[in-house]
């Protein structure tokens, strides 16, 4: 018996989960970054 | 290469390229993602789900590049004794096991309409799946040295050691029966339509340029970390002996 799947749920599934994941790397590693670099200045000037 | 084995050089250089590595490759990887979705027809046998083929295999390629990187890093470590190459790898490792990730859940969601499962225990599948266990046990035993002021070296062997899985993983769908296709493009040879392969390779050039990028922002933020803790270390230091 064949079962009737709406491929496309399956297509934006897969999608979204790469894009979100994609995006939420990006930002967590700019913003380790930036909180490292600032944490670095505020070093020197202490 | 040895050229940047000087952090300030280093990080003048990647200053510059941060910025356009990362909006390049968001540009032209969601580009390349949406005219997957929009322009490409739907596949004989696959049907729509073909258009998983744009994420998947990017997300494989930089699973796998990931530790290829970590691998050579830990040579120019172990060899050369590169001082870069124990925080390239180290910043290469978080964005490859996402990317592993990734290829394991958006594969198992395309396993689904096509073989009928969510997964199965064959070559492919596990030896990808180890890769992500390696990656842990990687992003575990690096941070845990560098937090501890220890050498690098045992990760470097660790790195090198585990890049034994990625010719597993390339083979496996060759050396033993498996639910998942051969491979479609090899040196030099695609069996993949031209309408399908120009959104894959640009997709794949996309996700590559934003790793680069990703993995260049965690360089530099390991760095900025390092030198803070070297200030500040530094500091405490001259004020011990001012008290005394």
């Amino acid at each position: 018996m064949r079962e009737a799947l709406d491929q496309w749920l399956f297509v934006y599934a897969a999608v979204g989960v790469t894009l979100v994941g994609t995006l939420v790397l990006v930002a967590s590693s700019l913003l380790a970054m930036r909180r490292a670099e600032k944490r670095r200045e505020e070093s020197r000037r202490k | 290469m040895h050229g940047f084995a000087n952090p300030a050089r280093f990080l003048r250089i990647a200053k510059w390229l941060t910025a356009p590595l990362l909006v390049s490759g968001l540009l032209l990887s969601f580009g390349a993602v949406a005219w997957g979705l929009t322009q490409v027809p739907p596949d004989r046998l696959m049907g729509d789900t073909v258009r998983i083929l744009f994420v998947h295999v990017p997300a494989a390629w930089l699973g796998m590049g990931g530790w290829s990187a970590i691998a050579i890093a830990s040579l120019m470590e172990l060899v050369w004794r590169h001082p870069l190459a124990a925080i390239a790898a180290r910043a290469a490792a978080v964005p490859g096991a996402a990317f592993t990730a990734l290829c394991l859940i958006t594969g198992s969601i395309w396993g689904r309409p096509t073989w009928g499962t969510w997964w199965v225990w064959d070559g492919r599948l596990t030896s990808m799946l180890v890769l992500l266990f390696l990656y842990f046990g990687y992003i575990a035993l690096s941070s845990s040295l560098a937090r501890e002021g220890q050498s690098s070296r045992i990760a470097a062997i660790f790195g090198l050691v585990g890049a034994i899985n990625i010719p597993i993983i390339n083979r496996s769908v060759v050396w033993w029966n498996s639910l998942h296709q051969p491979p479609s493009i090899t040196m030099g040879e695609s069996s993949i339509d031209p309408v399908f392969l120009w959104p894959l390779l640009i997709a794949t050039l996309g996700f590559s340029l934003l790793f680069g990028g990703v993995v260049l922002t965690r360089m530099r933020a390991i760095l900025a970390d390092m030198q803070a803790e070297a200030r500040l270390r530094r500091k405490a230091l001259q004020a011990e002996d001012i008290v005394r």
